[in-house]
């Protein structure tokens, strides 16, 4: 029966080529603007590390009071040196570490070759294993090679090809800022979207992977100075790297990895109670305003997803919409022009199932040729993606299967619900009234 | 010509007629505000910034083993570095002129604080981007000195960049002069730099800060000129190219640099770019939501207008008799043809009374969530009178057709 609905369909379809040209069309420019800004939302709005976002948690410290905070009365989304290396002191949390932007200059051991200016963050040992940093070669520093000011790096996939050739460099020495330090690990192409550990500094996203580790301590050391935001509520007293470790600007990152809830109170109450504990020494004078966000809150309240991004998809499933209401518009006229053919075999015992089913086959056909029609200007949406939108948030849009099967499904479920009226309109057809007016 | 019988005609299409008023609606309301998006974002991507753009160039560049540290040794040599660099671009043949400058308009690094009429900071606060650098800085730039003077060679000053020394003298653009000194006497006057004295000695008439991003918005054209070359580790200039000679002083520039000294990092993507780079990327998320939006009207006009003839052809098949009987009581072709212009024109006006209420909604909505401004009236103007005509437009092949029907139909059975 179905195979005779379909003959039936593409019949009536070939019939009206005009109008059924123009459903499709519709269709496939509604689903295709709407799937190419859906793959951009879901590229900026993904969770970067989705089997472990719940457990890692960002810290804020209301080191500046009332008149450093935020609108919404939060403190400010950086720490001070001070709070956050007494933070890594007290080490409350299962793993956490402080970080710093950093840009230093790398010297290739080949005579001749320009220095590299490489980004990365100084972080401490336990960044690698709290983030499930993947390594192709080595692994991070311990614990003691954070509190012995260890000269050890780890390196990026990208600068261990510049440097080694892609070869394994553990063990081997690489100048960074004129001092040698010794390769302990080198990382599998990580380079999380959103970069969820320093979302102040790359505003969420950044074209290249993090391509050096220094261990924090080791970095202060070297006086390899913060290459990141700093933000200050008054001129630091001192000046250089040293005074601004000195001051109460912010300009170090933090996170910790808290496993349950109970890990997550207990942390809260250490907060507060170091904020009094600062109270009564007299740096703080206002209460504990300490905030504690998750990763996927944190990358909500510091507005990761580009809002142009949330506003173009909106627009475009506006559009989708107007498609739609133009489908149901066309296929009510497609349908009741048949009102006549639709009385003869409601005459000859069709029940209005069998009409349900013949009109839903049709408007079925024409959903699933506006979605092929829609998955080729996908396709050419998000290729085109690439040369308007800033590199950083294209590089991230991609056509893969998902979104192919996405498009085809929104297509065939959107118009066949778009048919749903019209079909109801030709089954309440009166077979009575149709074959006596003709 | 009476309304009454188009609309007893159309009681008998109500669905056909709610879903055209529908589109109508969403169409005006969607197309107002993405125009309104569109022309706030050529707008924002077109703004002067008071510098003279066409041959304008930024390098930035590190060297590689330059003292670290901020004692007077450092700092000493590291200026010696800078002014090197300087003399060798000013010697370069298709360089204008050359100046040492931490900020570039729209390319992102600023230096910021805060100015006042007095040390304590109290009462009128402004802010304000900072550009550190040479007396040949604002000629470089080709900003517009519209009162006092330039500064002169023995007023610059150098530091390390968290140094706290303050230059004695600043100049100040328009805006600045005018928020802090509302009489405009702001000439000679003296402000307070996070509360450390300094008199204005020129005003410049437009300067745009470095940042383009929400957060300085409110004070995008407050800047200040400092004659101070900071030294450190990076050192940043500003090259005016010979007319015509952008390109080639970029090439030259990275040579005789290299030249000069090849321990310095300065890569591809940003070392050496043209304020017209910079702009260009910059506003490229500017210019792709513009480009996107008009493609996203271009496609809901489409759609509507391909609407409205598919709806009309099917009225105009369905009525063929009745017009039939029309023609041959006398009617014209014209009359038959005015009779679905209007129509269209009650559904469509029905739709834009609709789609304008929509469309204030939408914008109220995008407001509170995007930080949208509110949508002038005129848009909505002109986006009604738009639709209508778009509306008559696509009428008119249906209605042509329905014209062509022969009187002789009325007397034939079907």
């Amino acid at each position: 029966m179905f195979a005779y609905y379909l003959e039936l369909a593409l019949r009536s379809l070939k019939r009206s080529p005009g109008l059924t040209a123009l459903m499709v069309l519709a269709i496939g420019f509604g689903v295709a603007a709407s799937m190419t800004s859906w793959s951009v939302f879901r590229a900026v709005s993904g969770d970067p590390i989705p089997w472990k976002s719940a457990q890692l948690f960002v810290p804020q410290i209301d080191m500046w009071g009332p008149n450093g905070r935020n609108a919404d009365g939060s403190p400010p989304n950086a720490m001070d040196y001070t709070d956050a290396v007494a933070l890594m002191r007290d080490h409350r949390a299962k793993l956490q570490s402080a970080m710093y932007q950093i840009s230093p200059s790398v010297v290739p051991a080949d005579a001749g070759k320009h220095p590299l200016n490489v980004s990365g963050h100084a972080v401490y040992g336990e960044f690698f294993p709290m983030l499930d940093v993947p390594f192709e070669f080595g692994s991070g520093w311990s614990t003691s090679d954070d509190t012995n000011r260890a000269q050890v790096a780890v390196i990026g996939s990208k600068l261990n090809q510049k440097l080694f050739g892609g070869a394994n460099s553990v063990g081997r020495s690489v100048n960074i800022e004129g001092r040698d330090y010794r390769v302990v690990g080198v990382l599998d192409h990580w380079n999380p979207q959103p970069r969820f550990y320093d979302v102040v500094n790359s505003g969420g996203f950044a074209t290249d992977a993090d391509d050096v580790f220094l261990p924090f301590q080791t970095a202060i050391q070297a006086n390899i100075s913060n290459d990141g935001n700093t933000n200050c509520n008054a001129v630091p007293k001192e000046s250089g790297f040293v005074g601004l470790q000195h001051s109460a600007c912010a300009w170090i990152a933090f996170m910790a990895e808290l496993d349950d809830a109970a890990a997550v109170q207990a942390y809260r109450n250490y907060l507060d109670g170091y904020a009094r504990d600062q109270q009564q020494a007299g740096r703080f004078a206002w209460a504990p305003n300490n905030r504690l966000l998750d990763v996927p809150a944190w990358l909500n309240n510091q507005h990761v997803v580009p809002s142009d991004t949330k506003v173009s998809l909106l627009v475009a499933l506006g559009l989708l919409l107007v498609c739609l209401v133009n489908t149901v518009g066309l296929l009510l006229a497609k349908f009741l022009r048949r009102s006549s053919e639709i009385g003869v075999r409601r005459a000859l015992g069709a029940p209005r199932a069998a009409i349900y089913t013949q009109f839903l086959t049709e408007a079925g056909i024409v959903g699933a040729a506006g979605g092929v029609l829609g998955l080729v200007l996908t396709g050419a949406g998000v290729a085109s993606v690439g040369w308007v939108l800033p590199k950083d948030i294209a590089a991230l849009a991609r056509l893969d299967v998902s979104l192919l099967a996405l498009t085809l499904l929104v297509a065939v479920v959107a118009t066949m619900l778009a048919g749903l009226y019209p079909t109801y309109r030709a089954s309440r057809v009166q077979p009575a009234w149709q074959l006596k007016s003709n | 010509m009476s309304l009454h019988p188009v609309i007893s005609a159309l009681r008998r299409h109500k669905a056909g007629v709610v879903l055209i008023v529908l589109q109508i609606a969403l169409t005006l309301a969607i197309v107002c505000n993405a125009i309104f998006l569109i022309q706030q974002r050529i707008e924002r991507a077109s703004r002067p910034t008071g510098a003279v753009e066409d041959g304008l160039i930024r390098i930035s560049q590190t060297w590689f083993g330059a003292p670290s540290g901020d004692d007077a040794a450092a700092i000493e040599k590291l200026d010696a570095m800078q002014r090197a660099d300087l003399a060798t671009l000013r010697a370069l043949p298709d360089v204008q002129d050359a100046a040492a400058s931490t900020s570039m308009p729209l390319q992102g690094m600023i230096y910021s604080g805060n100015l006042s009429l007095n040390p304590q900071q109290s009462g009128l606060n402004v802010t304000a981007a900072y550009y550190y650098g040479d007396e040949r800085l604002r000629p470089t730039l080709g900003v517009r000195l519209v009162a006092g003077r330039d500064f002169k060679v023995d007023e610059i000053l150098h530091h390390g960049i968290s140094g706290d020394a303050v230059s004695p003298v600043v100049i100040v653009s328009q805006p600045v002069a005018d928020k802090l000194f509302p009489q405009g006497d702001a000439l000679g006057k003296t402000i307070y730099q996070d509360g450390k004295p300094a008199a204005i000695v020129g005003i410049v008439e437009r300067l745009q800060t470095p940042t383009t991003q929400a957060w300085g918005s409110s004070w995008d054209y407050n800047s200040v000129l400092e004659p101070v070359r900071l030294d450190g580790a990076s050192a940043s200039y500003a090259l005016r190219a010979r007319p015509g000679r952008e390109q080639a002083v970029m090439r030259e520039a990275r040579k005789a640099l290299l030249a000069v000294n090849p321990l310095r990092v300065m890569p591809e993507s940003w070392g050496i770019q043209s304020l017209s780079q910079i702009r260009a990327k910059i506003y490229r998320a500017d210019h792709a939501m513009a480009l996107l939006m008009t493609v996203i009207c271009v496609i809901l006009l489409g759609v509507t207008a391909a609407g409205i003839v598919g709806l009309t052809s099917f009225w105009v098949g369905q009525r063929r008799k009745q017009i039939g009987v029309r023609r041959a009581l006398g009617a014209r072709k014209a009359d038959i043809v005015r009779y679905f212009q209007v129509e269209n024109l009650l559904i469509a006006g029905v739709g834009v009374v609709l789609g304008a209420l929509l469309a204030a909604l939408l914008n109220l909505w995008l407001m509170a969530h995007y930080a949208m401004p509110r949508l002038p009236p005129a848009y909505l103007l002109v986006g009604v009178l738009a639709v209508l005509a778009l509306g008559q437009f696509a009428v008119w092949g249906p209605a042509r057709r329905a014209s062509h029907v022969p009187p002789v139909v009325a007397t034939r059975a079907t």
